[in-house]
């Protein structure tokens, strides 16, 4: 690959996914919609869609307000971290053959080192804002996020052990015959929880919990600080959408009539849509609940999953 | 009333001979002037040791008897304060009044022997500067801690225009700004623990979880609940004070607007206690309108507490098509009345209009429409497993507690009491339609849940009811202090005509007495206690509202539970801020 080639493919990449992180906004709102009964955003462009563009400038024309009693370098440096955290774990997927940033062979564990560095956004932003709903927000989101990295790690190593590569385009090409999904089940449905969890949107979204601690870690921040935080949570929903297809159904791969990169995006969408499905239908657990049950419950399931899943890799082997 | 009998004989064992004056009120409700030291030993009596005990502090207010013109032989005072008891086992209200005097008379307090009479106590204190001997925490609670005069003294005047224009002074602007800091230990609140330090999260006044500008100061431990103090009463407009000021009949709309939700249940409850006094009787289909918009409203009332209790929860879609239907309900009810929210459309005697052409068409559309959406409603919320796990076993409290704490309406009910005032003690025709009172056992966020799921069941029953019967006949009756006055009696001679343009211009001249209603409203039991002097306004009105005394109990029943936990309870509570505060 060239280095033109190259610059290409990670200019285009960042372009495409900072669009539909931002154009998630108007899928998110009308979808929403759609399920609640209402229009949702319509007025702004053909659908409503130039409501992408009124937030946006919105938000840059917004006060850039920092409190005075808030910790200001940490202030401005928690939102970046969310952005580029996930940004950074968009490297290692494989979008189709040949497109990748970084074809690394140690990928799964680059993502988990990543999505674990996201966690840093949420303490220091609440830390720094110096604000009692946002302490709790981020008190509450560390120990969620450290809870189900555990998870996450844990439930992705049925994978590895079958394709026996942490990298994800082996990872990718070892479904050729079938999806992980089938033979991971429990693996899946385990990252799926912890995806949510991670990336913390409703029914987890605890360290926010609009009705309880308003706005929670973010509670102080205006403009486009927010606006990262905001981009980073839409970022972090395509990344795990991402994972999933890449890691359990097939990544690119799909019948021929469609060009690998539409089957990819097509599954990406589809995930997508499932994460707004489920805020749109489920409560919200208390932070205990969801912390007892992933250490008393999800933890066994995991564990149990990758015994038997190692022992069936030894026999088959064997 | 042998009942009552009985009672009076058993009082007048226990505090001798000559210390009771009993007062003839047209409620029926048995109606005695204790003197003001005996109140105490009364109350203790009544409580514990009668037989068929009031286990129930119902309501505490005081009047400003001042400007009274007809005592009618009643014990002179200058205030009075009135203690309203209730008895389950005997289905039975008692009134206790004291005749203070003085400018700033005193009394002892009863927060001993009921615990909810604290708040009542400071608001009796608040309104008029009575002072309660005893009390533990004799503070202001409606009105700013600045304010100067007690409102519902007759002196403090119930208008801007009488109050000079209104400057904010720089020093007068920080003076308020002090008052408002928070100091933990005004509020009883220690800084430090045993073996922590606490912190105190202020909840509100502008908050998405309070529904309303209501202020909950936690004192946490963690994120679990060491303390909650409630500060309320930024709601409150003076709803009894406007009642002295406006005729009988002008006051329906500001009733509208107490318990904002339940519409012209507000209008009910109030004229329930005006009819009393005038002794006018409804024809019956003034009763089923009333009855069919009412439950009406209970439903739409139980639709918005359904939806906004979910999205406390996190549910975000279940409002949606909650306010949906409610929409429905409120299309019938503009197609009935004309107005959505606060229809303002009892009148004295009946209501304002005969029901429009096609007004069944309408409500029977709903009445098929609504059953399978409450089935719907039950599946998606209710029995979701998450939503089980964020109330069963949360702000449980006991049917003695309840009592104790003056809890009415779904609250009690979902403490196994079977206890409505529609069934025991019907009022507007009540005792003529079929329905069950929905009843669950553990007192909990998810019992009191369930209860009002059944109840918009049992509501649309009462609709159906309605539909079916509609009795042919007036919608007003025809007595003379009925509002606006009937017009077909107008013009026979100047005497006629004379009468009817006073009961339009001034209003009805409701005869002296006094009266006190019960109704089960939307959130518990609301009542309105008419005190006319012989005019064309009432003398006092006193507004009993369920949402005060559940307010009050906050603090008891989310103790030890965390923040999550603490929106479950307010949202299973189902208050509504300006029926707190009034």
């Amino acid at each position: 690959m060239s280095a033109t080639e190259h610059i290409l493919i990670v200019v285009g990449v960042l372009f495409v996914l900072l669009n539909i992180a931002a154009g998630l906004i108007w899928v998110e709102r009308r979808l929403l919609a759609l399920w609640q009964d209402r229009l949702g955003p319509n007025r702004a462009g053909p659908l409503g869609v130039l409501i992408v563009l009124a937030d946006t400038l919105k938000l840059f024309f917004k006060e850039d307000w920092i409190p005075p009693f808030a910790d200001k370098w940490v202030f401005i440096l928690a939102p970046a971290i969310v952005v580029g955290s996930v940004l950074l774990s968009f490297v290692v997927i494989p979008f189709a053959p040949g497109i990748v940033v970084a074809d690394l062979n140690i990928g799964i564990l680059f993502f988990l080192a990543m999505s674990s560095l996201g966690v840093y956004s949420i303490v220091l932003g609440g830390w720094a804002s110096n604000n009692k709903y946002a302490l709790l927000g981020a008190l509450r989101g560390a120990s969620q996020m450290i809870a189900y990295e555990v998870f996450m790690g844990l439930s992705l190593m049925g994978v590895v052990m079958l394709s026996g590569s942490f990298n994800l385009g082996d990872i990718v090409a070892a479904q050729q015959n079938l999806w992980f999904v089938v033979t991971q089940p429990v693996g899946f449905v385990i990252f799926f929880i912890a995806g949510i969890a991670e990336t913390h949107r409703l029914p987890f979204d605890i360290p926010e919990a609009e009705s309880e601690l308003i706005a929670g870690y973010h509670a102080e921040y205006s403009g486009m600080k927010f606006g990262m935080f905001f981009i980073g949570e839409y970022l972090g929903i395509t990344l795990i959408s991402a994972m999933i297809v890449t890691l359990f159904f097939g990544g690119w791969l799909g019948p021929a009539f469609l060009p690998p990169l539409a089957w990819f995006v097509i599954k990406l969408f589809f995930f997508i849509g499932l994460f707004i499905l489920l805020r749109a239908s489920l409560p919200r657990p208390r932070y205990d609940q969801l912390i007892s049950y992933g250490w008393k419950i999800i933890l066994a399931i995991v564990l149990a999953n990758l015994l038997i899943t190692g022992a069936i890799a030894l026999w088959l082997r064997g | 009333m042998d009942d009552a009998d009985s009672i009076l004989q058993q009082l007048q064992q226990q505090l001798g001979v000559g210390s009771l004056y009993q007062q003839q009120t047209v409620d029926d409700i048995l109606t005695l002037w204790v003197s003001k030291e005996k109140i105490i030993p009364a109350i203790q009596f009544l409580k514990t040791a009668a037989a068929g005990p009031f286990k129930m502090l119902y309501d505490l207010f005081g009047i400003d008897e001042r400007n009274r013109n007809r005592y009618n032989g009643l014990p002179m005072a200058d205030f009075t304060v009135v203690y309203v008891l209730f008895s389950f086992e005997q289905n039975c209200f008692i009134k206790l009044k004291v005749a203070l005097r003085g400018e700033y008379p005193s009394i002892a307090s009863i927060c001993s022997i009921f615990k909810n009479a604290n708040w009542y106590e400071r608001e009796v204190y608040d309104m008029f500067g009575i002072r309660f001997d005893g009390h533990p925490h004799l503070t202001r609670i409606l009105m700013p801690l600045t304010w100067e005069g007690h409102p519902l003294r007759k002196e403090h005047p119930a208008r801007a225009t009488e109050m000079g224009p209104f400057q904010l002074r720089d020093e007068y602007q920080d003076r308020q700004q002090e008052a408002l800091r928070f100091k933990p230990e005004d509020w009883g609140l220690l800084e430090h623990g045993d073996d922590a330090d606490f912190m105190f999260l202020n909840i509100g006044p502008q908050h998405p979880g309070t529904h309303g500008v209501l202020r909950i100061i936690l004192q946490l431990n963690g994120e679990d609940i060491v303390d909650a103090v409630p500060e309320i009463g930024f709601h409150h407009r003076g709803a009894e004070k406007m009642a002295e000021r406006q005729s009988w009949h002008t006051y329906i709309p500001y009733t509208d607007r107490v318990d904002y939700l339940g519409g012209v249940m507000n209008n009910l409850a109030y004229l329930q206690s005006v009819e009393k006094l005038a002794g006018i009787e409804l024809p019956d289909r003034a009763l089923v309108i009333r009855v069919m918009l009412c439950e009406l409203f209970r439903i739409a009332s139980h639709l918005v507490w359904f939806g906004t209790f979910a999205q406390d929860l996190g549910q975000l879609s279940p409002v949606f098509y909650m306010f949906t239907d409610r929409e429905k309900i409120f299309d019938i009810v503009e197609a009935i009345c004309g107005g959505r929210m606060h229809p303002n459309w009892f009148r004295i005697g009946g209501v304002a209009q005969d029901l429009p052409n096609g007004w069944q068409q309408l409500v029977q559309h709903f009445v098929d429409y609504f059953p399978p959406k409450i089935r719907e409603y039950e599946k998606m919320v209710i029995r979701n497993s998450l939503f089980k796990a964020r109330t069963k076993g949360i702000g449980i409290y006991t049917l003695e507690e309840a009592i104790e704490w003056g809890v009415t309406g779904p609250g009690l009910r979902a403490c196994g009491l079977e206890w409505d005032w529609r069934k025991k003690r019907p009022y507007s025709g009540y005792d003529m339609f079929e329905f069950d009172i929905p009843v669950a056992q553990h007192g909990d966020c998810f019992d009191r849940a369930l209860v009002r799921v059944e109840e918009m069941r049992q509501s649309l029953r009462i609709v159906k009811q309605c539909l079916e019967n509609m009795p042919a006949g007036d919608y007003k009756s025809s007595h003379p202090l009925t509002t606006p006055p009937l017009k077909k009696f107008t013009m026979q001679d100047i005497e006629t005509l004379i009468t009817h343009f006073l009961n339009v211009s001034w209003g009805p001249v409701i005869p002296a007495g006094e009266a006190m209603s019960c109704i089960e409203a939307t959130k518990g039991a609301n009542s309105y206690y008419c005190i006319s002097d012989g005019s064309t306004a009432a003398y006092r009105v006193r507004i009993r509202t369920p949402s005060f005394p559940h307010m009050q109990m906050v603090p008891y029943i989310s103790k030890g539970y965390t923040v999550g936990d603490l929106l479950s309870i307010l949202g299973s509570i189902d208050f509504v801020l300006a029926d707190i505060d009034r």
